[in-house]
């Protein structure tokens, strides 16, 4: 070692509730490895408990958030992108570093700025494209119009870190939902960094929340919890996709499968992801004196 | 403020005549077999049961119980009509079809009243004056739809999905038929239908609508039965989309059924809504509101406003007031057009309706009713409130399904929605203010899918229609109410 050699700082791998990082309430990690089998980080491997945590703080915000006009949440995603951007060689290195080629790293960091600015765009416009003024017989005035709705428990696509949670993250709180993020269990680094991105844009706390661990053992509560509003995931065999359906009923929660999606494509985009997560309220107004 | 003196005496006085709607142009078989591929056919069960008259408790006809095999049949029939007829067919004719049901329904219209009423206890002013032409109405608004789909979903193509199993409630038959089918058809899917084992005939007559209306065989198949039947419905392979109508309780067994096929669904389910009156409101026109809301169609409605939130400044008078109109209500045979609550539908929902008015009073709740004079036969309620509930009692949480509204008191905006918000459903809601601003607040503020300001209880063909949270899955009616019935491709 020369002995002017400077030692780089690594970084601890948190998970990202309330605004805040934690380290997982249950003392639980699970070691990241690369190819050669060397530690890259010690990943958090979060617990029912930081998943109850977590939809705690994103209940506590979704009225706010969804109350926000539609012109500061598309300023916020865009404000998103932008810290994304400036931060882009760091999640570039960190896909290479979990396996990814750089060319397709770069790509798939360049498709999810681009995939913000896509929704952001949206924040004020899909209502206007999927609202309707129903001309009824009889004398009222009659409109529906989308609401969120509500907490969104949200299984991020496995095989892809960055794009596929930024994919399913970004059409869900566009919409004025806040969501309970469980990242990729194989890359889980590029979910922890974008929590800080996060955190840099103005988003409120509790708005996204990002648990890093294993699929296995969350997906029940995801699937289960009674004060989530809806599950979408992605990628989940049948079997397992069943079985969340099964358990979401418990509560009616709305259910989301995403399969066969590749998320680097562009129509991996669109106003029918916002819909999703979007509950018509049609509202009976009368005309007369 | 009803003084004795001003006071109307609203409780003799005031007899009227019988004025009942005549069933002389009522025709009915004795026997119904099912409609499959087109035709009347027996059932494979061999069995058969009863539909009564809830009001003398009667028989009306003997209907099929659709067994496995039948249910089989039948979805083996609208498959065959999708793929070599309906699915190839131009969307501009598909629309024709729908248009001559809607056609013949209005001119049948008194004969299907009728029989709504018999079968199914609801006065006939109701079944009159809103059911039987609002499901005309959903015909003809979704048959218009047919050869528009590519308007309807912006960057999509809209294709159908194949064989849609329906399964719809007892307290509206009809006009539930008509939801159902009605969008089904105009997205070019075929159905199989089954009617709810206490109010099967007005579909069954829908069938032969559908027969003189010329649709290609199979395109609409109804079959009868109970739960068993529905349940071969949800299971079976062959089916590509299930919308069902009904409780929370079968909506849940119906999603987990589905965990793990492709089959779409969507559910429309239990309701328990807040009608919140301010003190700034119109009160009389309010107390209406109160009356449609819980006790239209014996209050067997899922978006019914069976809670009310009244502010306490007016809660007094709006209670007295309301008492005073309960008193004016006639309950009684439904085929008299001076009847304003009809039949309770069949005596198992009389035994749920009775238990819970039994949980209300040992609750703690005050229990009011009408002095009004009840039929010997048949299945009867009188209009009934609690009063001094609270948010945790059963008869605040849970659907009773029958004309018993529970009254709460709130001091301010905050506490109103929040208490209307404080149960597992979302259905619906209503406000009455006459402040613009405040309605607005409310309206946007109440979890649910419907809501009525200044209103309660209206219903259209282009306006969606369903819950929130526990209160189901998806709209139904309006433009929205075309998703269910499409594949709009990649996502």
């Amino acid at each position: 070692m020369a002995a002017n050699e400077r030692i780089a700082v690594a970084k601890t791998y948190k998970i990202y509730i309330d605004g805040k990082f934690p380290r997982t309430e249950s003392g639980r990690y699970f070691p990241l490895k690369d190819k050669r089998g060397k530690v890259l980080a010690n990943v958090c491997r979060s617990s029912r408990k930081d998943f109850r945590n977590a939809v705690v703080a994103a209940r506590k915000a979704q009225g706010a958030w969804a109350g926000a006009s539609a012109y500061l949440r598309g300023q916020i995603l865009y404000r998103i992108a932008e810290m994304l951007e400036g931060r882009s060689a760091q999640f570039v290195d960190e896909l290479v570093l979990q396996g990814t080629t750089r060319a397709r790293a770069r790509r798939e960091v360049e498709t999810a700025i681009d995939r913000l600015i896509y929704y952001a765009g949206w924040s004020d416009k899909y209502q206007q494209v999927f609202s309707s003024v129903n001309p009824v017989a009889s004398s009222h005035f009659n409109f529906s119009v989308l609401e969120p709705t509500g907490v969104v428990a949200i299984i991020a696509p496995d095989d892809s870190g960055l794009i596929g949670l930024v994919s399913n993250v970004a059409p869900a709180i566009v919409g004025g939902n806040t969501c309970v993020v469980l990242a990729s269990e194989t890359s889980p680094l590029s979910a922890v960094s974008f929590a800080e991105v996060l955190h840099a844009s103005d988003v409120p706390a509790g708005v996204v929340n990002i648990l890093t661990g294993f699929r296995s053992e969350l997906v029940g509560q995801f699937a289960s919890h009674m004060d989530v509003n809806a599950v979408a995931f992605a990628g989940l065999d049948r079997k397992v996709a069943g079985t969340v359906q099964s358990q979401a009923a418990e509560n009616l929660k709305r259910v989301i499968a995403r399969a066969g999606v590749d998320w680097m494509k562009s129509d991996a985009e669109s106003p029918y992801f916002i819909r999703d997560t979007q509950e018509v309220k049609t509202t009976w107004h009368p005309i007369g004196t | 403020m009803a003084t004795p003196e001003n006071k109307l005496a609203f409780d003799g006085g005031w007899e009227y005549d019988p004025a009942p709607e005549s069933t002389d142009h009522v025709s009915l078989k004795k026997r119904y077999g099912l409609f499959i591929g087109g035709e009347f056919t027996a059932p494979q069960s061999g069995r058969y049961f009863d539909t009564i008259n809830p009001a003398t408790e009667e028989a009306l006809a003997r209907v099929a119980d659709a067994g496995e095999a039948d249910v089989d049949r039948a979805v083996r029939a609208a498959r065959k009509a999708y793929s070599e007829r309906w699915s190839r067919m131009r969307p501009k004719e598909r629309g024709k079809y729908i248009y001559r049901i809607a056609r013949i329904l209005q001119e049948r219209a008194r004969e299907f009243a009728a029989i709504e009423s018999l079968d199914g206890g609801k006065p006939i002013r109701e079944s009159r004056d809103v059911d039987i032409p609002l499901a005309a109405a959903h015909f003809f608004y979704y048959a218009g739809w047919a050869d528009k789909l590519d308007y309807a979903f912006p960057g999509r193509r809209a294709r159908p999905l194949g064989v849609a199993g329906q399964v719809i409630p007892w307290n509206f038959p009809l006009l539930m038929a008509a939801w159902k089918i009605a969008p089904a058809l105009a997205c070019g899917n075929t159905v199989v239908l089954k009617p709810a084992e206490t109010t099967p005939l007005t579909a069954l007559k829908l069938a032969e609508v559908i027969a003189d209306a010329d649709l290609p065989p199979g395109v609409v198949n109804i079959v009868t039965g109970a739960g068993k039947t529905g349940a071969a419905i949800v299971e079976h392979k062959g089916v590509n989309k299930i919308a069902f109508t009904g409780s929370t309780q079968v909506g849940r067994l119906i999603m987990r059924a589905l965990a793990g096929t492709p089959k779409k669904y969507t559910l429309e389910l239990g309701g328990k809504a807040a009608n919140i009156i301010f003190a700034d409101a119109a009160i009389d026109q309010a107390v209406e509101g109160i009356v449609n809301g819980i006790f239209f169609n014996q209050g067997h409605v899922c978006c019914a406003g069976s809670r009310l939130l009244v502010q306490e400044s007016v809660a007094d008078e709006v209670i007295e007031k309301l008492k005073d109109r309960m008193q004016t209500l006639i309950v009684g045979d439904p085929l008299d057009k001076n009847t304003d609550i009809g039949a309770i539908n069949s005596r198992m929902q009389l035994d749920k309706i009775a238990s819970y008015l039994k949980v209300g009073e040992q609750e703690g709740g005050a229990m009011f009713q009408t002095a009004c004079r009840l039929p010997k036969k048949g299945y009867w309620c009188p209009p009934t409130i609690f009063t001094g509930v609270a948010q945790s009692n059963r008869v605040v949480q849970e659907e009773i399904f029958g004309p018993v509204l529970a009254i709460q008191t709130f001091r301010d905006f905050d506490e109103a929605l929040a208490k209307a918000n404080n149960t597992p459903y979302g259905l619906s809601g209503g406000v009455w203010t006459d402040k613009g601003a405040k309605i607005f607040r409310m309206t946007s503020g109440i979890r649910a899918g419907v809501i009525w300001a200044n209103t309660f209880n209206k219903f259209d063909p282009t306006a969606p229609f369903g819950g929130y949270k526990e209160s189901g899955v998806g709209r139904e009616g309006g433009l929205h109410g075309l998703d269910a019935y499409v594949d709009l491709g990649a996502r």
